[in-house]
């Protein structure tokens, strides 16, 4: 450190060092993560093959992203998507937490470090579990067998309707430890006096739940429909590692038709333009989510 | 709070019930990676099978070295710059603050085409750097916002009196700030590791063409779709690759679950 005499102001309080201290963070940052984004929304003007010239079609690609049906299907199974990777693990989080919270069991860090554990398991190894799992000669179909119900077994991930529903249900499955945790964090905090109140009220375990729990766990809530949302528009791993969009473009998602776009068909200005859709929804679901928190919490 | 024995029996039921869904898969795939079958001796045997016929050795190699660079970096870039975000005031402080912010929110699959073509034109796709910069970027958005939350929540006094004193700016931020800080840096540590560790978006469009670069997700993801001759070596390989991240999670599981928890929450 220079110890050069400082401009006035509190003591000591350093002004200018702060840029020194920022810069190197801020300068990677701005070159691979804020530049890009920028050069995303100029390219996505373009049509372009990202070997020849381009060709400026301003926001005919943000027309094509409404109006291509596969493009348009990719966002309703997004959408779908987000019950299972949301809604499901919320309610059946809160239904979870909201037993487990009455009663004080024991080995209930054991438990939390169990069903949080899929968290921290890399997509990749998630997907060949699950591909194991739904495989025609898989764990679902030998279950079904072996109870007679040999007609039911089917390759799952290979059928137009159940497809989207099973890379849903791994969401699920992948999403509900955290959700749990989550709320059981938030109900921990609650004050014993409220529930004690509340039976001095006769009030019985499901009034206890929307008069005295469910307000106080808006919070996280929030919290956990903010991740989980935002983990069902980002399933690139999954899709690209169970069905590749498939059957057809039955669960194909944005994220998904990003890479196909640019990588596979050489679309990049297409792609480009998913690519900001699917940042502009990000953005807007997160400011929705917390603001409606915020303002419940009040 | 008092409830009935039959009440509590049946939480129990649901925990366990509950606890074997989470990680019946995760099991499953053990299992299964320990089975003999065509190539695979079973058993142990299997990891030092899938090793070689997988090449894990190559790509674990890659992954280490990766991690071994953006975690260190991108935590010491984010303690400098969130020191200076969350205890000095100067012009463009929040301005940059929010344009970090917008780093943590925003998709990989946005920014990773058009960085893929810029890296290209300057010749360095298919290179470490390609894997390793865009998680360094990635990784100090957040750490940046994660460092703020942590040095803000330290108390001002402490601070003002090293200043007082006649320390440095760096002599506060090494010698006071950061051994407090301690606790958050370790999960910031703990979760850009795994973060990098499990990354797969990024090595799979910036090393097209290098084998050599392949980060063990990725070249387990190859393998899956190249290897057919049954499972054992294929669950062997997502054994491997799962496992070092497994491993720090059973140790420090405080800080992975605060962590992503409170990431979302802080501020």
């Amino acid at each position: 450190m220079a110890r050069t005499a400082r401009p006035a102001g509190p003591p000591g309080e350093p002004r200018r060092v702060g840029y020194l201290y920022v810069l190197p963070g801020f300068v990677v940052y701005a070159l691979f993560a804020l530049y890009p984004l920028l050069k995303a929304v100029y390219l996505s003007l373009f049509d372009w093959d990202g070997l020849t010239l381009g060709t400026w079609v301003g926001l005919g690609n943000y027309g094509e992203v409404l109006t291509d049906e596969r493009l348009r299907a990719a966002f309703g199974h997004a959408l779908v998507l987000m019950v299972f990777f949301a809604l499901l693990p919320l309610g059946i989080g809160l239904v979870l937490a909201s037993i487990l919270h009455r009663a004080r069991v024991r080995g209930l860090s054991f438990f939390r470090t169990v069903v949080f554990l899929p968290q921290v398991v890399a997509m990749v190894v998630i997907a060949v579990a699950w591909r194991r799992i739904y495989a025609p000669d898989g764990t679902i179909n030998q279950v079904l067998s072996a109870i007679g119900l040999e007609s039911w077994t089917r390759g799952w991930l290979g059928e137009y309707v159940f497809a989207l529903p099973a890379v849903g249900l791994v969401g699920t499955w992948f999403e509900t430890g955290l959700v749990t945790v989550l709320l059981l964090a938030g109900m921990g905090r609650i004050s014993r006096d409220l529930y004690e109140a509340a039976r001095l009220d006769g009030a019985g375990p499901v009034r206890e739940f929307f008069a005295v729990t469910l307000p106080s766990v808006r919070g996280e809530i929030a919290v956990a429909l903010t991740l989980t949302v935002i983990a069902a528009l980002k399933t690139f791993d999954l899709i690209y590692l169970t069905t590749a969009g498939g059957p057809g473009h039955q669960t194909t998602v944005p994220s998904y038709e990003v890479y196909r776009q640019a990588f596979e068909l050489g679309r990049v200005g297409l792609a480009c333009a998913i690519g900001v859709c699917l940042t502009v929804v990000i953005f807007a679901i997160s400011v929705v989510i917390t603001r409606v928190g915020d303002r419940a919490g009040d | 709070m008092r409830v009935s024995s039959t009440e509590r029996n049946a939480n129990y039921v649901i925990l366990a019930a509950f606890a074997l869904f989470a990680i019946w898969p995760i099991v499953g795939i053990v299992l299964a990676g320990l089975q003999p079958e065509g190539d695979a001796p079973g058993g142990l045997a299997n990891l030092a099978r899938a090793w070689d016929i997988g090449r894990f050795g190559s790509y674990l190699r890659t992954s280490v070295l990766v991690s071994a660079f953006v975690v260190p970096v991108s935590a010491l870039l984010s303690i400098l710059a969130g020191f200076a975000l969350g205890t000095m005031r100067f012009r463009g402080a929040d301005a940059i603050f929010y344009l970090m912010l917008v780093g943590i929110m925003m998709p990989a699959e946005a920014v990773v085409v058009p960085l893929f073509f810029d890296l290209r034109a300057v010749g360095l796709t298919d290179t470490f750097w390609a894997i390793a910069l865009p998680q360094v970027a990635q990784s100090v958005a957040f750490g940046t916002f994660w460092m703020r939350a942590a040095f803000r929540a330290q108390p001002r006094s402490l601070v003002e009196a090293a200043r007082l004193d006649g320390a440095s700016t760096g002599r506060v931020l090494w010698l006071i700030l950061v051994p407090v800080a301690r606790p958050a840096i370790v999960t910031l540590l703990v979760l850009t590791f795994m973060w990098t560790w499990n990354e797969f978006l990024i090595p799979l469009v910036m090393v097209p063409t290098n084998e050599a670069l392949r980060t063990a997700p990725l070249g387990l993801g190859f393998f899956s779709g190249q290897y057919t001759q049954g499972t054992a070596l294929l669950a062997a390989g997502a054994t491997i690759v799962a496992l070092p991240v497994v491993v720090l999670y059973l140790f420090l599981q405080r800080h992975f679950i605060a962590g992503m928890l409170e990431g979302a929450v802080k501020d």
